[in-house]
């Protein structure tokens, strides 16, 4: 333990409206922390710059999942041991459960939460790429009022997002028209338990009459953060799922992805994995047929 | 120093109170503050599970903690388990199986393992392994843990047939 506690200012308003009046009259100065599973351990390494911090953690506001009939709401708050616990998640967003089951530990699920995951915006943060084939809706919130933006374009750069200095996360809105569509999710790490992915994918797609008819990808660990690949869809959309298609879509996403080298990986097998894993999942699509 | 405003929260059944750096981590309280030595730091950093503690009945590690946000919550630490003299079941099926060598691991594999059965009364093998996944031991090779654990269920099971009906 090298992070001094008298050093850091800890505060617990216990409810939102207290939390956003502190980030309006002193924005910037204040630091979120939820689960701490993040921030404690750069406090712990001697690297948390932040100063004054504000407690989010046990403010019922942010921790709640509301399911309605055509979407599904998740605070901010909500730890990844809440969304595996939740039966619509299970059932209606499975990549998210699947996602959340592999978010460290027992111990740490309890603790870190949604809110915490997008807002830390690791290019590796295991439940980007299913937010992302969902189309999710993030909702800002400030003393100003609530904003809805898309979470494709909540991440602005590596580890930047398009938060202002007075908002919170607030939640995060999941459409359920992908039910009925093809799903994939798949995290190639170092181990099973524990491991920060080194590359991931996941899919949504909508197949008919042999077409694609929609497909959304998700990547993370692709590209300085959290991405939908973009122009390997646009490479597959309206088109018949064969070797050909399939290959074109490879020859984007090689274009298309632009990893890094970090202590988990190298940029080139990245790259490589990526495309497997993108080949296996369009293969098992078109080996299981039509379907929504 | 005193400075600081009281925290208080329930440890093991008994309220609290100190006066610490909000910020100060769980696991130092629990050890400097309360003299409860029980939870361990491995590394620090939320990797290694030796600090495990249940806090509001979920398995967290307290060195990811930091002690306001325990403000109210009721915490359970291994000093907890045992009640009025007698080894919790968990203890002592690791004691017969060989769940313990060097024991630095212990106290936090006995949290989880309580977290597990709290939920899963009667967990397969893979279950123990998900529920103690984020638990490291350097010592036992980890099978006689999970036979520990085990063992601790079929102990369960025996003492609930054993329970008179009016206990239950
Ligand atoms: C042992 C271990 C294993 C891990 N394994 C994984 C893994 O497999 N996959 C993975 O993706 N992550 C993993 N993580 C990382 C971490 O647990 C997650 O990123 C977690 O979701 C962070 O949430 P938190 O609430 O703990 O964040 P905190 O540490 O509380 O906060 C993280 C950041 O988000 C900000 N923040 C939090 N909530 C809000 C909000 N509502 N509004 C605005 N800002 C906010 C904080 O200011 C901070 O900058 C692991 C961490 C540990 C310690
Ligand atoms: S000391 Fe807390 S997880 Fe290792
Ligand atoms: S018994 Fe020594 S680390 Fe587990």
């Amino acid at each position: 333990m090298r992070g001094n506690p008298d050093a850091h200012e800890l505060i617990a308003p216990g409810n939102l409206d207290s939390v956003l009046e502190l980030l309006a009259k002193e924005p910037s100065e204040w630091t979120p922390i939820a689960g701490g599973t993040e921030i404690m351990v750069a406090h712990a390494a001697g690297r948390l710059g932040a100063k004054k911090l504000v407690s989010l953690w046990g403010i019922d506001e942010l921790r709640f999942i509301k399911e309605k009939e055509a979407s599904i709401t998740i605070g901010a708050g909500a730890t990844f041991r809440d969304l595996r616990a939740h039966p619509g998640i299970g059932v209606k967003l499975p990549l998210l459960a699947m996602a959340a089951s592999w978010i460290g530990c027992i111990a740490n699920q309890s603790r870190a939460t949604l809110g915490g995951n997008l807002v830390n915006g690791s290019p590796a943060a295991d439940s980007s790429p299913a937010l992302l084939v969902y189309d999710a809706e993030i909702e800002l919130a400030s003393v100003r009022g609530r904003r809805r933006i898309p979470y494709s374009a909540f991440h602005t750069g590596y580890k930047r997002n398009a938060m202002l200095p007075d908002e919170l996360l607030f939640a995060v809105h999941l459409p359920l028209r992908f039910a009925e569509q093809r799903h994939y999710l798949r995290k190639v790490g170092t181990r099973r338990a524990m491991a920060i992915s080194k590359v991931a994918l996941a899919a949504t797609a909508w197949l008919e009459d042999g077409l694609i008819r929609e497909v959304r990808l998700g990547a993370a660990s692709l590209a300085p953060f959290p991405m939908r690949l973009v122009e390997t869809e646009v490479a597959l959309l309206g088109r018949a799922l064969n070797a050909e298609s399939i290959q074109l879509a490879c020859a984007a996403l090689q274009k298309e992805a632009k990893p890094i080298d970090d202590i988990r990986s190298t940029g080139a097998y990245r790259k490589r994995v990526a495309i497997n894993l993108l080949t296996e999942f369009l293969t098992a699509l078109a080996t299981e047929g039509q379907g929504r | 120093m005193s400075t600081f405003p009281a925290i208080r929260f329930n440890v093991n059944g008994e309220d609290r109170e100190v006066r610490v750096a909000p910020m100060k981590r769980l696991l130092d309280v629990l050890r400097e503050d309360l003299g409860l030595t029980g939870s361990k730091e491995g590394c620090g950093e939320g990797e290694c599970g030796s600090c495990s503690v249940r806090m509001n009945g979920e398995l967290v590690n307290s060195c990811l903690v930091p002690v306001l946000q325990a403000e109210g919550a009721s915490v359970q630490t291994v000093e907890g388990l045992a009640a009025a003299g007698k080894m919790h079941p968990l203890q002592e099926a690791f004691l017969q199986c060989g769940g313990a060598q060097c024991g630095i691991c212990t106290p936090g594999m006995l949290m989880a393992a309580t977290q597990l059965l709290s939920v899963n009364a009667h967990p397969t093998m893979t279950e123990i392994r998900e529920g103690l996944a984020g638990n490291l031991c350097r010592c036992t090779g980890f099978t006689r843990i999970f036979e520990s654990v085990i063992a601790a269920t079929a102990k369960n099971r025996e003492e609930r047939i054993e329970e008179p009906a009016h206990a239950r």
